[in-house]
């Protein structure tokens, strides 16, 4: 047995001085040789418990396995086998949650690294040409894909592998949804989101970019019309949140989606040669402490803020961002302003922020999640001293297409029921990722297009 | 791509670009709007949809240069084509039969009116339009407006044409001559111009609904950066309108908002005036 023999590999990371003033990749990823020993450490467990940790059920002890065998481009088309955008799960899931929680080797030491291990194998398929992947003799039936975002891009995979002819429908001028706008180049670099895309499209699928279903067309015109046989709808958590205080409009507030998206998916960090701007301040307060949070702090800092500080309600065990994100920003230099909540945004004679009115807060009893509630000392106002504040407390769902399909029925938050099959109300519409569950993982996204596309083949098998 | 098929220079500054979108045209209503993005490295570019047409699958707009992507854009002419081309985005026009309507357009504000007075008429509207521009050179689309309005009214700062003055001296004079019966008014146009329609109509009591043309990223409700305060609830221009209720409207925000990027727009344009590498940006 080899436990203990080798200790968990450390993912190799630009130097956080550094990184903090550039939007290359954070973490550059393992050696071959580093590989190697990691995919030595896996027991190969008969029973793989690692697998019921992953939501798709990744291969995980086989793949593994390939890698040690040396055969990477085995590895890569074995993780493909389950999961359809590796190369992006191996980045930015929460594996320290999922699959390497359930490894056998955590309970006495460290886990396998399983999503360093993931990121190797498909890492090296993107940069030595990508495998084949089969795909069935075509059924003749049409599918429309709402949004690209992961769970789209997911159940397109499967369905166009499956022999049907698939459209997706995206808003935005690209496809990829969060992946493209949301999270950062440093953390995920858009060049490997696109190689993802571009497989798709070598499958046969159509990406229709700039289509606004709810406004160019509808989910009942593109079934009724447009002669598609079932739809599935992955729109997302795309509505930002805001906190509803005095000065939420004033120039300097931004919502996170805006902030991203102009960084991201406009690149305005290579401004003036991409030509969207963003203006970022000396003193820049993030509102929240989720991923979304850690992105904009650490995003703030790199396009040259001198203080970025998270600004959260709660104790630092209560923050939702992963542990290895919250990690990276506090060496980054991301200052936290914890136990404190704003309540009013304050401006100068032009409008533009100068300080954010707070309270303090201390941690109550627990609330019905187990959480410690936190509680507002009185009389604990103060002002800190900032000139950008971006709100990153959440979103919700965009109605666009909810409001816009009649019998689909939704939750009071207004996002769409669908039973485990990602069945929803309405014959022959699917739905799955954040607009059903509300904001989560894109993981989750991704298993919940697979399931839709198991349920979509066999509901166009009784058509 | 969206081809461009026709390209007519309206006057110095503004273009009618008039592009192959025939999913947009399809759908396309007055009041509504595109994003368009003429390259890779682009803005998303908020345009006011000035005329469609659905057989042909075009969509008009008219742009004005007043900084370096409409600058950009207006040195595309037939056989360009934009990369993006996006809509139709935002609410359209409440037309139903109101009676005698005024449409106050100011400027580049004229391209936008036009769809919407012509839907008025043909709802059975009496439509009077009021265009006002600087001079008679700067005026647009006033013959176009003349085919589709019962009556049109010019009116320029300088007198050069029609009346001498700004627009709400010309709706002066046309709510004096029906003696105050106006039923419903448009008014779009720069802020400052919106602004000022609001204010005089305000205590005359005449429902007067502007299009507000806020900082806008996505145009699908997803960035929040279009947000306006109506009635003193903030909503988002690019889903809730761009058309709301101009006596609700918080202008001096609005127009605040519009500044927020003004360093940065400066840098872009000066770009290519110096043609980089000379440390001024
Ligand atoms: C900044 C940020 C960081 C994150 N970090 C992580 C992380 O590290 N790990 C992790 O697992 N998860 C992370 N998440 C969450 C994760 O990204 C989401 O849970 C996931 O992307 C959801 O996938 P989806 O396909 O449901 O929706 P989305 O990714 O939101 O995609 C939806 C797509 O639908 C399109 N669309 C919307 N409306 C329409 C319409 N009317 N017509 C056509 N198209 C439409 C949108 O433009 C978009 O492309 C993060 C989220 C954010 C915002
Ligand atoms: C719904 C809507 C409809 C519009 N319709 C028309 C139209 O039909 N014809 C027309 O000429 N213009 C229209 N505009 C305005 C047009 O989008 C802006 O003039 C253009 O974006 C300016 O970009 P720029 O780079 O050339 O100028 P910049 O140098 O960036 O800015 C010049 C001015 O334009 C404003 N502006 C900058 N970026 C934007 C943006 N993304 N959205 C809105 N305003 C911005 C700035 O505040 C500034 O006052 C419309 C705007 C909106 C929101
Ligand atoms: S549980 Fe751990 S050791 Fe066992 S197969 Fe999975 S990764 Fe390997
Ligand atoms: S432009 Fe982004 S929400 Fe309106």
């Amino acid at each position: 047995m080899s436990l203990n023999k080798v200790s968990r590999q450390a993912m190799p990371c630009q130097d956080p001085k550094s990184r903090a003033t550039n939007f290359t990749e954070v973490a550059t990823g393992y050696s071959e040789e580093q590989a190697l020993l990691e995919a030595s450490r896996c027991l190969q467990c008969k029973k793989p418990l690692c697998r019921q940790g992953c939501p798709v059920e990744v291969l995980i002890p086989d793949f593994i396995k390939l890698i040690s065998e040396k055969d990477y481009m085995g590895a890569a088309r074995k993780l493909k086998e389950k999961n359809n955008l590796p190369a992006v799960c191996g980045r930015v899931c929460p594996q320290e949650s999922q699959c390497e929680s359930k490894c056998i080797l955590g309970i006495k030491s460290d886990p396998v690294a399983i999503g360093r291990l993931e990121r190797f194998a498909s890492d090296y398929e993107i940069a030595h040409g990508c495998c084949e992947q089969e795909k069935a003799p075509a059924t003749g039936k049409k599918v429309a894909i709402i949004g690209g975002g992961p769970a789209g891009l997911t159940c397109a995979a499967d369905l166009a592998k499956l022999g049907h002819a698939v459209t997706i429908f995206e808003a935005l001028h690209v496809a990829g949804g969060v992946l493209m706008y949301g999270i950062p180049e440093f953390r995920l670099p858009k060049g490997v989101v696109q190689t993802e895309i571009d497989n798709l499209k070598r499958l046969g699928v159509e990406v229709k970019t700039n289509m606004v279903v709810g406004k160019a067309t509808s989910v009942d015109e593109l079934m009724e019309q447009d002669g598609y046989d079932a739809a599935f709808i992955g729109t997302g958590a795309g509505l930002p949140y805001f906190m509803n205080i005095p000065g939420e409009n004033l120039l300097g507030v931004y919502s996170a989606n805006e902030f991203l998206t102009r960084s991201n998916l406009m690149k305005a960090y290579q401004f003036p040669d991409h030509v969207t701007p963003i203006r970022i301040g000396k003193r820049v307060a993030v509102l929240g402490a989720g991923n979304v949070a850690m992105d904009a702090s650490r995003t703030a800092l790199r396009l040259g803020a001198e203080e970025s500080i998270i600004v959260y309600r709660r104790s630092r065990e209560e923050m939702p961002a992963r542990h290895e994100e919250l990690e990276h920003a506090e060496e980054e230099g991301v200052k936290f302003q914890l136990l404190t909540n704003p309540i009013e945004i304050i401006g100068d004679e032009n409008g533009v922020v100068k300080g954010m009115k707070c309270l303090r807060y201390e941690l109550g009893e627990p609330d019905a999640s187990g959480r410690r509630s936190p509680v507002a000392i009185p009389g604990s106002e103060f002002i800190l001293d900032v000139d950008t504040v971006v709100v990153a407390i959440g979103q919700g769902p965009n109605p666009l297409v909810t409001k816009s399909t009649p019998g689909l029925e939704l939750n009071r938050k207004g996002n769409i029921v669908a039973d485990d099959s990602m069945t929803t109300s309405k014959p022959g519409v699917f739905a799955g990722g954040d607009i059903v569950t509300g904001a989560a993982t894109v993981i989750l996204a991704m298993g919940a297009g697979k399931t839709a596309a198991k349920s979509i083949d066999a509901y166009l098998k009784t058509k | 791509m969206y081809p461009i098929v026709k390209r007519r220079d309206l006057t110095s500054g503004i273009v009618l670009l008039e592009v192959q979108a025939p999913e947009v045209a399809a759908k396309a209503q007055p009041g509504q709007f595109v994003i368009v993005r003429s390259d890779d490295k682009g803005e998303r570019i908020p345009l006011t949809i000035a005329d469609f047409n659905r057989e042909t699958g075009t969509i008009t707009i008219v742009i004005q240069d007043v900084g370096y992507s409409s600058k950009m854009i207006n040195t595309l002419g037939e056989g360009d084509a934009f990369l993006d081309f996006v809509g139709p985005l935002g609410l359209a026009t409440d037309i139903e039969k109101y009676g005698r309507v005024v449409c106050v357009a100011g400027g580049v504000g004229a391209a936008p009116i036009y769809p919407i007075a012509r839907a008025l008429q043909q709802a059975g509207n009496e439509v009077i339009t009021i265009i006002g521009s600087r001079c008679k050179d700067l005026l647009i689309l006033d013959e176009e407006m003349a085919e589709v309005c019962d009556q049109v009214v010019i009116a320029t700062n300088d007198g050069s044409v029609g009346v001498k003055g700004f627009v709400t001296d010309a709706l002066d004079g046309i709510i004096k001559q029906y003696d105050g019966k106006i039923d419903h008014i448009w008014a779009i146009g720069p802020m400052i111009m919106m602004k000022a329609v609001v204010e005089f109509t305000r205590p005359l009591g005449i429902k007067t609904v502007v299009s507000l043309n806020p900082i806008m990223v996505d145009g699908t409700g997803m960035c929040g950066a279009c947000r306006v305060s109506v009635g003193g609830e903030t909503k988002f221009a690019c889903v809730d309108g761009p058309e709301f209720d101009g006596h609700l409207v918080d202008f001096d925000l609005a127009m605040r908002r519009l500044t927020y990027f003004k360093d940065e727009e400066k840098r872009a344009s000066a770009r290519d005036n110096c043609g980089g590498g000379c440390g001024c940006h």
